[in-house]
């Protein structure tokens, strides 16, 4: 297994990069620009893999790396944009809580990511050992997404843009998984994102908006 | 070689204030064309200048001697920090004088007269320009120290002239911490600088005006000095951030002619790209509301401390 130092030194701007796409993930109001966000996190996961892959040898992750492609970065954010103009809320905006609030208990989740990280990553042999922390940190920063949001859509990215963190948690750690289990996830993801989007619709056919908020209180009727 | 040093200096010092007002007029060219209109010539400043230079300077009867004072502070302070920033040369004898600490000292030094002088006159513009500017100031402040961070990290020098120096020696350095460092440098500079995401430099609209409110009651040379002091801010602050984070072809110690005078041409080159990318910013986005300057600021602080976080975890773990 070579360890080439270039590709070791893209790996970890590509690690930046996508904890930066993270935080920006996290302080966007548009939920355009958050699809598109996303988008591009999973085109920093495309290529991060294909790194690892060509680096390690490793031929089952190239397999991986082009289903990422296809799947998170071309099907589901058009699939999410189809969502949001069926409907029609394609300009909304989200009130969000205090976003300075926001991004400094994100930058407290990844002091504490990088922490609990530390030790795992001194046992890891993989050249992307060093990632590991920020791959848990993309994890708790969309767990912290799907905590600050109130829009059904935009808890859905959370969830979408954390198994983008598990994804590279998994590569960077040991090499990606067995291909029956990305298989598996990646079918999981995208029949998870169909049947949300038939939710999408009944909530709003419900409460006349997309607001999670009205699933809180009981009717009783 | 002392003797050749101090030319350098003089004459980077010099490039430093004749470049400024060119820089601010290529940035508002660049704009122009990018929002298709046609553009003012590249000297409007500096004819500007000399007319601001030779009218007669009216004065408020109110203005004590700090008012009449705050100009040439300003400028002096300006071209100061000009002398300390290596943006040709590194073999500077003022930058022993203040390292990057000491330079947002300067800058401070600078906002502070202006906001004094802004509150001088006594009037609600004038007052309301100095509270919005010591507000933008206030919280750039951190964000800009933790961008010097990190590069004082990854370099080991607190002196802009000793990062440059050390990056000459080790140039294959991409530490993903620059990048953070970078985004946070370009907000802070578009927040000190009264550019377009918190303050629109080509407009009057009293609502939203920091910059300007603060310089309504200048006119004449003192207006032209204030002027020119903010175009070489801006100048002052390209010149750090390429310091900072495109330090090629900077001439470093015992540097001969032609490596000078290919820093001068690389200068002009990293500036005119400079100039046409913070255009580029301002034509993209759209003002953002006075409230929502603290929000943008700390989203600067945050990347640039993400940044050494980034670099002290990816970074301590290469060497183990």
């Amino acid at each position: 297994m070579l360890r080439s130092h270039l590709s070791v030194e893209i790996l970890k701007l590509l690690a930046a990069a996508m904890l930066l796409l993270s935080f920006a993930m996290l302080s966007t109001r548009r939920t355009q620009r958050l699809i598109t966000l996303f988008a591009w996190q999973g085109a920093i996961l495309f290529l991060s893999t294909i790194l690892v892959a060509h680096d390690a040898g490793l031929t089952e992750l190239y397999f991986s790396a082009s289903l990422t492609l296809i799947l998170k970065v071309f099907t589901l954010p058009l699939v999410l944009h189809l969502l949001i103009r069926r409907l029609g809320a394609q300009w909304d905006n989200e009130r969000l809580v205090n976003i300075p609030v926001t991004m400094l208990v994100g930058l407290v989740l990844v002091i504490f990511a990088f922490g609990l990280a530390q030790p795992i990553s001194m046992l890891a042999t993989t050249i992307m050992r060093n990632t590991i922390g920020i791959a848990l940190a993309v994890i708790l920063l969309s767990f912290l997404m799907m905590i600050t949001r109130r829009k059904a859509i935009t808890q859905v990215i959370g969830f979408l843009a954390m198994e983008n963190g598990l994804f590279f948690a998994a590569t960077s750690a040991t090499y990606g998984m067995p291909m029956v289990i990305e298989l598996g996830i990646a079918l999981d993801l995208l029949v998870a994102v169909f049947i949300l989007g038939i939710f999408f619709f009944q909530i709003r056919e419900q409460f006349d908006s997309l607001d999670l908020h009205h699933l809180e209180s009981l009717r009783e009727d | 070689m002392r003797g050749i040093a101090f030319v350098w200096q003089f004459g980077e010092v010099v490039l430093a204030i004749a470049l400024a007002p060119l820089f601010a007029g290529w940035i508002a060219q660049c704009r122009a064309w990018m929002q298709s209109r046609s553009a003012p010539p590249l000297t409007q400043q500096y004819r500007m200048l000399r007319k601001l230079f030779n009218k007669d300077a009216a004065l408020a009867e109110s203005a004590s001697r700090l008012f009449r004072m705050a100009p040439y502070v300003l400028f002096a302070t300006m071209v100061l920090a000009a002398a300390v920033i290596p943006s040709v040369v590194t073999d500077l004898p003022f930058a022993r004088a203040a390292d990057a600490i000491a330079l947002i000292g300067l800058f401070a030094t600078a906002r502070v007269f202006q906001a004094l002088a802004a509150m001088d006159i006594g009037t609600s513009f004038g007052t309301l320009g100095a509270r919005r500017e010591m507000m933008v100031g206030f919280l750039a402040e951190p964000a800009i120290l933790m961008v010097f961070f990190n590069a004082f990290l990854l370099f080991g020098s607190t002196a802009l002239t000793g990062i440059v120096d050390s990056y000459s020696t080790h140039p294959s350095v991409i530490d993903p911490s620059v990048i953070f460092a970078a985004i946070a440098f370009v907000m802070v500079m578009l927040a000190e600088n009264a550019r377009i995401p918190i303050d629109n430099p080509a407009t009057h609209l009293e609502l939203t005006m920091i910059h300007e409110a603060m310089v309504l009651e200048y006119s004449a040379r003192h207006l032209a000095l204030v002027e020119w002091a903010s175009s070489l801010k801006l100048l002052n602050y390209a010149c750090i951030g390429i310091a900072l984070f495109l330090p090629w072809g900077i001439a470093i110690h015992g540097a001969s002619v032609t490596a000078v005078l290919i820093g001068t041409a690389a200068l002009m080159v990293k500036l005119a790209v400079c100039g046409a990318g913070l255009a580029l910013i301002e034509s993209l986005s759209a003002k953002l509301r006075i409230f929502r300057a603290p929000e943008f600021l700390a989203m600067a602080f945050l990347i640039a401390v993400l940044g050494l976080l980034v670099h002290l975890l990816l970074g301590a773990n290469t060497s183990a």
